[in-house]
């Protein structure tokens, strides 16, 4: 299985545990809960600053510069208005289902970073299933989108859920099989030992797999280009039209945090998690983490927001059958290629993402006339 | 081989956000930060000169929107027009600028101004004294290019500067 001389004996993924923890798992579960949460959303405001101010400036503008030095304090004032804002509920609304869905949508978002490794051995829980988990639990979040958008009772709150349910189950599968191709090359589900069969990182060894990721990474979590199941200049604010005050806060809290769990997988599946010199690991994890997402940001000041049926093209014609071969090249690679000429691959596999990208946008081609979705 | 449908576009589209990054903002934070209006800018209040109007009343009569009255009495002793009273409804005034054209005594001018917003409808309509130039009410160098050449020179958003008051 191992193609690159990875070196197996010498990585003991087996620390989870210190040998003199005590209290055992209990005292491990509450560290942990902690760090995360805290992590979470400490990061998600530094996104939030980060995406307005880097938007901002990438726009021409400043951004948001009155809170505190440099504007540092906004995601603050934000949450404070937020929060201080009146919770109101439509009179028709299914009034369980209104209240249950952000709740919905935003703990399987904090419950996808129980496996992502801070460093080595640093994880809640290293689940040998670890990014089986991740695809399972992250595709909950659109449960608590749906139910926000039929618990509304408002036409565009249906609307832009409906538009999430459609996106993310045809986002899902080429996500899981870029997935795939990269757990092909390790041999293991566990995202700690992916990251430790990282001595290359897998974005050169996966170009054609960490596009197609961030590509359908970046419409799972509604982010624009993508945007349009919230699409504002078409149906008001999607799935959380009818919300406001703190359930409003927690959608947009989970918003950001899906940004930062996507953003954490693509560090550990492509850029080789918390592994880099000098830097102690933790920090190399953040600052991947950032850099991902600035790149995220950086698309989403580029590109206009693609309509409906661009979307659904993409993913069925465009993203899945590049899928699709990127995992037979890797198949057949990881079982042919010497596992000592890890060089012989990345070159093969930007010539081949390089060669695939032209050819399918060749014949990319969108639904002749009316497209009825 | 044109690259045009094959992605090139959104690498190009990157370029120019990522350059954007780098680059000064073009936002003035106006309370704190001012940009010098253009030299012949038709700003916001009439300026009018009582020692060089003779009440011939041409801008009365030029006025698209009859907005200038202006009511004159004979003086006999010193044989001419005295302007009894000069007032503009500012409200109805749409700065076409053809009075200060028109003036054939260079009696009129436009404001430079451009922050002269009221709090009361009834404090639009300027007569007499409130017509003249003070330093909140400096004329603009519309159609008197001696008045112009006095003026700081129009500060771009291009160029960067924004002139603090």
């Amino acid at each position: 299985m191992t193609i690159l001389n990875f070196n197996l004996n010498s990585i003991q993924y087996w620390q989870t545990l210190p040998p003199d923890w005590p209290g055992e798992f209990w005292w491990h579960w509450l560290v942990f809960t902690v760090i995360i949460i805290g992590f979470v959303l400490l990061l998600v405001m530094g996104f939030i600053y980060i995406e307005r101010r880097g938007m901002g400036r990438m726009q021409a503008r400043l951004g948001p510069n009155r809170t505190g030095p440099f504007g540092l304090l906004q995601p603050v004032a934000d949450a404070i208005k937020i929060l201080l804002k009146e919770d109101i509920v439509p009179t028709k609304a299914d009034k369980l289902v209104h209240w249950l869905a952000p709740v919905i949508a935003f703990a399987p978002v904090l419950m996808v970073f129980a496996v992502v490794p801070f460093q080595n051995g640093a994880v809640l829980a290293d689940l040998n299933i670890g990014i089986l988990y991740v695809v399972a639990i992250s595709s909950v979040t659109t449960v608590g989108i749906f139910m926000a958008g039929w618990g509304s009772s408002n036409k565009y709150s249906l609307l832009g859920a409906m538009r999430s349910v459609a996106a993310v189950v045809s986002y899902e599968i080429p996500l899981v099989l870029t997935i795939a191709s990269v757990v092909l090359i390790v041999g293991s589900l566990s995202l700690n030992q992916i990251v430790l069969a990282q001595d290359i990182p897998f974005i050169l060894l996966q170009p054609l797999g960490f596009l197609l990721y961030f590509i359908a990474g970046c419409a799972e979590i509604n982010r624009s280009p993508f945007d349009l199941f919230e699409a504002d200049s078409e149906i008001v604010a999607g799935f959380h039209t009818e919300y406001s005050g703190m359930k409003f806060a927690l959608f947009y809290l989970a918003e950001y945090a899906e940004a930062l769990a996507i953003s954490a997988i693509i560090t550990t599946l492509f850029l080789a998690g918390w592994r880099g010199p000098l830097l102690p690991p933790w920090l190399w994890f953040t600052l991947k983490v950032i850099i991902v997402f600035f790149v995220m940001v950086w698309t989403r000041t580029t590109l206009p927001r693609v309509r409906i049926d661009q979307l659904m093209a993409l993913a069925w014609k465009f993203l899945l059958p590049l899928a699709l071969i990127n995992l037979l090249i890797t198949g057949i690679e990881v079982l042919t290629l010497p596992a000592a000429l890890p060089w012989v691959m990345i070159l093969a596999n930007f010539a081949i993402m390089v060669l695939l990208v032209l050819l399918w946008s060749k014949f990319f081609r969108l639904g002749g006339g009316r497209v009825e979705v | 081989m044109k690259f045009e449908r094959y992605g090139i576009g959104i690498a190009k589209g990157l370029r120019v956000t990522i350059k954007h990054l780098f680059h000064h903002p073009v936002t003035v934070q106006y309370p704190e930060q001012r940009l010098n209006p253009s030299r012949r800018t038709r700003g916001n209040e009439l300026i009018w000169d009582r020692t060089k109007c003779t009440g011939c009343a041409t801008c009365a009569k030029t006025c698209p929107q009859g907005v200038i009255k202006i009511i004159t009495s004979v003086s006999t002793e010193e044989n001419k027009y005295v302007v009894e009273k000069f007032e503009v409804d500012t409200g109805y005034c749409i700065f076409c600028g053809l009075c200060v054209e028109a003036c054939p005594y260079e009696a009129l001018f436009m404001g430079y101004a451009y922050e002269r917003a009221k709090y009361r409808r009834g404090e639009l309509v300027q007569a007499n004294e409130m017509l003249g130039a003070s330093p909140e009410r400096r004329p603009s160098g519309y159609m008197h290019p001696e008045i112009a050449a006095q003026l700081p020179r129009q500060t771009l958003l291009l160029e960067r500067i924004t002139e603090e008051e």
